[in-house]
């Protein structure tokens, strides 16, 4: 079994909320007390509905957020204590490719430049045609045509921009890469492209990938390991076809069956787990398990104390008091 | 059953700087009272603008429907005057847009929103239009919907605001419902609990619905026929397990192999549909899927596909289902 390459513990994230000069500012608590590790070269995929705090997971793996607590180690070292120039190159080793391929390019950077420009940060390439030639080497790998460097981001469709996005991302040669919704925003013929040529570029570059995204079929399909997350927390992790076929916590459970197939007939005998009402504010979390609110196997217990994640066994890990 | 909506050889063009674009090309179909019409089909493919021609919500200029005709319950859409249209429009059709935020007025409250809607259109007086205001928000799921009556936009949540909107729309019992990738904006498990509202509804008052969506999976859990639409034309038309279960058209085989299935194994890889929609600025005198189609023939760069039907509920528009063309089978992935 290798090392894992990101080793998560502990971790919260929260984020201030107005608070006046004298009063106690209230606090998000966006990212509540989670722990995860992820093997090189494989998918961990992140789900759980908007607000339960995925995103802020991936930023501040990355670093682009401070912890609040916790400890976050890439290979062994301390990312989140790390100093300015350790910071540097841990950033090269680490990389994201954001949701909106539409909003994440700058309109009037070339995409050569907006490839080329993480290459001239880490001085990566020496003189123009070594950087000319990298940059196409990039395009190519990511299945744009290299000539396209002098264009700009709107004479490309959603699906290509993405491709930029991604090229970009590679190319300081990282060996770890968040994908944060990268397929959200593109058209169902298009996400297939993207998942396609991302799966292919981690077997050629050993890439491992923290893959966010709310599509939960869509994250079965590219992910080795699955964890879901609901109100900060993570209730569930588990291999992604255990998980889909067994599983475990209640809100797993009534997500998965939320998910819509593409079959009339497999449709109509379904029969659904309907959520009541709505995902409670993570400014004042509900005390216990988070859950508890709409969840159908409620008990005393769920009211007052925060269920522990517990190890049913390779490596599937689930916070429920049920499982005690 | 009775026809309810007749929509033949629908034209619509918008005019840009660029050229004029012909969004909906030569598209007709039939709607049944009470029955549930799914539009699928990528971003730009000419679902929306169909949708809104039958409201005549087209913003003109620059947009303009150029031909066809739109006959609801035996009368012409294109027809009537604006006055005409506002009699109809939320009353005897309605619709639903997929961001709830911007459909709603913000500086309004819920009550004041759908009482508006009765007092217009039915002449209900204030406390008429209160209990009946009141009688909708349960019938869509809403709890307390007394106090419900007195919130804003904004202090309540995407489903709930998607739940008022419904409320809203069926609140003058429209005989259509036309709605406007209606889950979208929202997560899946209040995604379930809106088409269980759809699904109710639907059961209740009998009121047929056009389902837009690009989500294949909502469409079946709750379509009867689906119609795929790509590039502004129509390509396939059918109950829902004629083009879920056994489609003919190469760009719906396309789409189902591009999405994962909850059953796939660990080897089973996606097959996407390569290349890009064509550019609707050009006139297109030749099917428009041929660039991306692996079946590609010869005739299809010569001539438009017409609409074939093998079954009478199940139309397809494409050369391969001409008694001369060889003969193809659906991948196996599909269906």
């Amino acid at each position: 079994m290798n090392n894992p390459i990101i080793e998560v513990t502990n971790l919260k994230k929260y984020f201030p909320l107005g608070g006046g000069f004298f009063s106690q500012a209230e606090m998000v608590r966006a990212v509540d007390d989670i722990s995860f590790t992820m093997d090189p070269g494989k998918t961990l995929g992140l789900v759980g509905e908007s607000g339960c705090g995925k995103t802020t997971v991936g930023r501040t793996v990355i670093g682009l957020y401070k912890p609040t607590a916790g400890k976050i180690l890439f290979e062994g070292a301390d990312v989140s204590t790390a100093s300015k120039a350790d910071k540097a190159s841990s950033r090269r080793q680490m990389q994201m490719i954001f949701q909106d391929p539409y909003a994440s390019l700058n309109p009037r950077m070339t995409v050569g430049d907006i490839v080329g420009e993480p290459l001239d940060i880490h001085h990566l390439a020496k003189g123009k045609k070594e950087r000319r030639e990298r940059i196409q080497y990039l395009l190519d790998l990511v299945g744009l045509n290299p000539d396209h460097v002098n264009r700009y981001p709107h004479e490309f469709s959603g699906g290509q921009r993405q491709r930029v996005g991604i090229a970009r991302a590679l190319a300081v040669e990282p060996k770890f890469i968040v994908c944060d919704e990268p397929i959200s925003a593109v058209d169902v013929s298009i996400q297939a492209q993207i998942v396609n040529t991302l799966e292919q570029l981690q077997d050629e570059l050993h890439l491992t990938f923290l893959f966010i995204a709310h599509d939960l079929s869509m994250v079965k399909y590219i992910s080795h390991r699955v964890a879901v997350m609901y109100l900060g927390k993570i209730v569930e992790i588990n291999l992604s076809s255990e998980l889909y076929a067994h599983p475990v916590h209640p809100y797993t459970k009534a997500l998965l069956s939320a998910v819509p197939i593409a079959d009339p007939t497999l449709e109509r005998k379904r029969k659904r787990i309907l959520l009541e009402g709505d995902v409670p504010s993570p400014i004042n979390p509900p005390p216990g398990c988070c859950f508890h609110t709409r969840c159908n196997r409620a008990i005393g217990v769920c009211k007052e104390v925060i269920p522990e994640m517990q190890d049913l066994g390779n490596g599937h890990l689930v916070a429920c008091h049920n499982y005690h | 059953m009775n026809t309810l909506l007749n929509v033949r050889d629908l034209e619509v063009e918008f005019r840009t700087y660029a050229g004029v674009v012909r969004a909906v090309r030569q598209v007709s179909f039939d709607l049944n009272a009470g029955e549930v019409l799914a539009i699928v089909g990528e971003s730009g493919c000419g679902k929306s603008v169909t949708a809104q021609s039958i409201m005549r919500l087209i913003p003109s200029p620059p947009g303009k429907i150029t031909g066809g005709s739109i006959l609801f319950n035996g009368e012409e859409i294109l027809a009537k005057t604006e006055t005409q249209m506002q009699k109809i429009r939320g009353n005897d059709i309605s619709v639903i847009f997929q961001d709830s935020m911007t459909s709603l007025n913000p500086v309004l409250n819920v009550r004041t929103q759908i009482t508006e809607i009765l007092r217009l259109h039915k002449k209900m007086n204030q406390s008429q239009a209160d209990a009946r205001a009141i009688e909708l928000l349960s019938m869509v799921g809403i709890p307390e919907p007394q106090t419900r009556l007195k919130s804003y936009p904004h202090e309540l949540s995407g489903g709930m605001r998607q739940r008022v909107l419904i409320a809203m729309s069926l609140a003058c019992d429209p005989k259509l419902l036309i709605a406007d990738e209606p889950t979208t904006a929202l997560d899946v498990t209040i995604q379930a609990q809106i088409i269980e509202v759809l699904k109710n509804i639907r059961q209740e008052l009998n009121t047929a619905i056009i389902l837009i969506t690009h989500d294949l999976g909502v469409v079946a859990g709750l379509a009867d026929r689906v119609m795929v639409m790509y590039a502004g034309n129509l390509v396939e038309q059918g109950t829902v397990d004629e083009v879920l279960c056994d489609p003919l058209h190469p760009y719906t085989w396309g789409l189902l192999r591009s999405l994962p299935r909850l059953n796939m194994g660990p080897e089973d890889k996606l097959k996407p549909i390569w290349g890009q929609p064509p550019d609707l600025l050009l006139e297109l005198d030749r099917c428009p899927f041929l660039p991306r189609c692996e079946h590609a023939m010869a005739i299809c760069a010569q001539d438009r596909p017409p609409a074939f039907n093998g079954k009478a509920s199940h139309t397809v528009n494409c050369w391969l289902q001409h008694p001369m063309a060889p003969p193809t089978s659906r991948p196996q992935e599909v269906g």
